[in-house]
């Protein structure tokens, strides 16, 4: 029980992730075709907002898989 | 034929199987079985449904691919290059005896071509997935002695069973404080295991490359680069122009080395881990190495940080005094959660790319029911070696992001430590 709860708030994370990446490179994407000459910024600072906001899916996932394996 | 054409084809392949397998199940008699174990489990007697009487070595029962997927991404006492398995020496330290036990992992009698664990116990410890356990049991003989098997309950405790006789085994020792299971255990285990092979093969191979490269530089001064000269120098001059100089300012030549140490080292490590059969070793994505990694990043950011970076997180200039109240516990906890997720964000990426992987390979077995089913195994043969493909390109992509992420942030970091503080209007 506790490890479906815990799986269910692992999900719930991954979809704040999602969405937070999603919207990250959908912009990044956006400022690639206004001005193609600063790809490679875009593309740098992209993948550190990513990082950023993956990083708290990753906590949350690793609290929720310690909650799972209490032991 | 499309991308999107071939997933919806490999699903209902998959869908098909999966039909199939489940109108199979009813047939086989191991359903009550399951219902016993969970009852048995309500009193925690120590022993409950488990007995030896069934304990031998080998894959029997039901294949559980979750516990593959553990078995494969954990340290190992063994080193195995496709199905063979080399000895490594072992050094384990307990409380018990105080004695410092120094063999090689050979001691335990594992087959050299083979997959399995040995069948002696030694010193009173015991290899049990290809990690060293210690057996709680004073009792049980110093010497090397023969056992029956090792069993396992539903909470990865383990037993091992000499005659009729069942022993219990304290947890695996690991570097991450048992934080993923176990706990602090009463012996430590500080071999030389599988991940600690790949580092030093790693570690060598780089210093080698990059003496020689660093030769090469010196020799053909003013020519062309050659060679690996010319593999090597697009990639470090693209993190040098893409995160050394960015972020790290004018002194950025004073933080080079780490970052660049940091970026080689993760991603030698990471393409040496993707290679199959070849120990498959999972050092970024061992918790204990990651955190290592980012307790270097935390200490060169925090001992070059200056004036303005420890002012800028005790004492927050130019918001007024009560949110500095709130802002104060905020900006000290990030100091510690910074590498707190640059050591979560390479294990969890790593590990769930292998993880993936293994699954990928265990429906071969999940849908051959084990070997059972011929059709099954067959059928899934391709699929799941196309998925694991496609699976494993991914990975050689996440191996260059990973890398390059881990320097990025860590340089970031240095960057804002170090930072000079020329943005006073702003505030």
């Amino acid at each position: 029980m506790v490890g479906s709860i815990a799986a269910i708030g692992m999900g719930l994370a991954v979809i704040g992730a999602g969405i937070g990446i999603g919207n990250i490179g959908a912009k990044a994407m956006e400022a690639i075709a206004r001005q193609p000459e600063a790809v490679g910024d875009i593309r740098s600072n992209m993948i550190l907002m990513a990082a950023l906001v993956e990083g708290a899916a990753l906590i949350a996932i690793v609290v929720s898989f310690l909650v799972a394996n209490p032991n | 034929m499309s991308i999107k054409t071939l997933f919806t084809l490999v699903f209902l392949f998959f869908g098909g199987l999966l039909l199939a397998g489940s109108g199979d199940q009813h047939d086989h008699g191991h359903d009550g079985h399951d219902h016993d174990t969970h009852e048995a489990h309500e009193d925690h007697s120590g022993g409950h449904e488990l007995s030896c009487e069934h304990a031998s070595f080998g894959h029997h029962g039901e294949f559980d691919a979750g516990a593959t997927a553990f078995h494969h991404i954990s340290d190992a006492n063994v080193y195995s290059i496709g199905p063979l398995q080399m000895p490594l020496p072992c050094i384990l330290y307990n409380n018990r005896d105080g004695a410092l036990h120094m063999f090689l992992s050979s001691e335990f009698g594992f087959d050299n071509l083979g997959h399995g664990d040995g069948n002696y116990a030694f010193n009173g410890y015991v290899l049990d997935g290809g990690t060293v356990r210690m057996i709680a049991d004073p009792e049980f003989p110093m010497d090397k002695t023969e056992i029956k098997g090792i069993i396992h309950d539903d909470e990865n405790n383990a037993y091992v069973c000499v005659g009729d006789r069942m022993y219990g085994t304290y947890a695996k020792s690991t570097a991450d404080f048992g934080l993923f299971g176990g706990g602090i255990t009463p012996f430590y285990d500080f071999s030389i295991t599988k991940n600690v092979v790949s580092m030093i093969i790693v570690f060598l191979f780089m210093l080698w490359m990059f003496l020689k490269i660093a030769k090469a530089y010196k020799l053909r001064e003013g020519q062309a680069p050659k060679g690996l000269q010319s593999f090597i120098e697009p990639i470090f001059v693209f993190i040098q122009d893409e995160v050394c100089k960015p972020f790290l300012g004018d002194k950025y030549l004073r933080y080079q080395p780490f970052i660049m140490t940091l970026f080689f080292f993760i991603l030698g490590l990471n393409l040496f881990g993707q290679i199959p059969f070849l120990g498959g070793s999972n050092v970024t994505g061992n918790l204990a190495f990651t955190a290592v990694l980012a307790i270097f990043a935390f200490f060169v950011t925090n001992l070059s940080g200056n004036k303005h970076y420890w002012e800028h997180i005790f004492w927050m200039p130019g918001v007024p005094a009560w949110v500095k109240t709130i802002l104060t516990p905020v900006e000290v906890l990030g100091v510690f959660i910074k590498p707190l997720t640059l050591m979560l964000r390479l294990f969890a990426n790593i590990t769930a790319g292998h993880m993936v992987i293994i699954i990928f390979v265990s429906l071969i077995f999940i849908f051959s029911q084990n070997g059972e089913s011929m059709v099954g195994g067959l059928g899934t043969v391709i699929p799941s070696g196309l998925l694991s493909l496609f699976m494993m390109s991914i990975e050689l992509l996440v191996a260059f992001i990973q890398a390059f992420v881990f320097a990025i942030l860590t340089a970031s970091y240095i960057g804002a430590a170090i930072e000079d503080h020329h943005h006073e209007a702003a505030h």
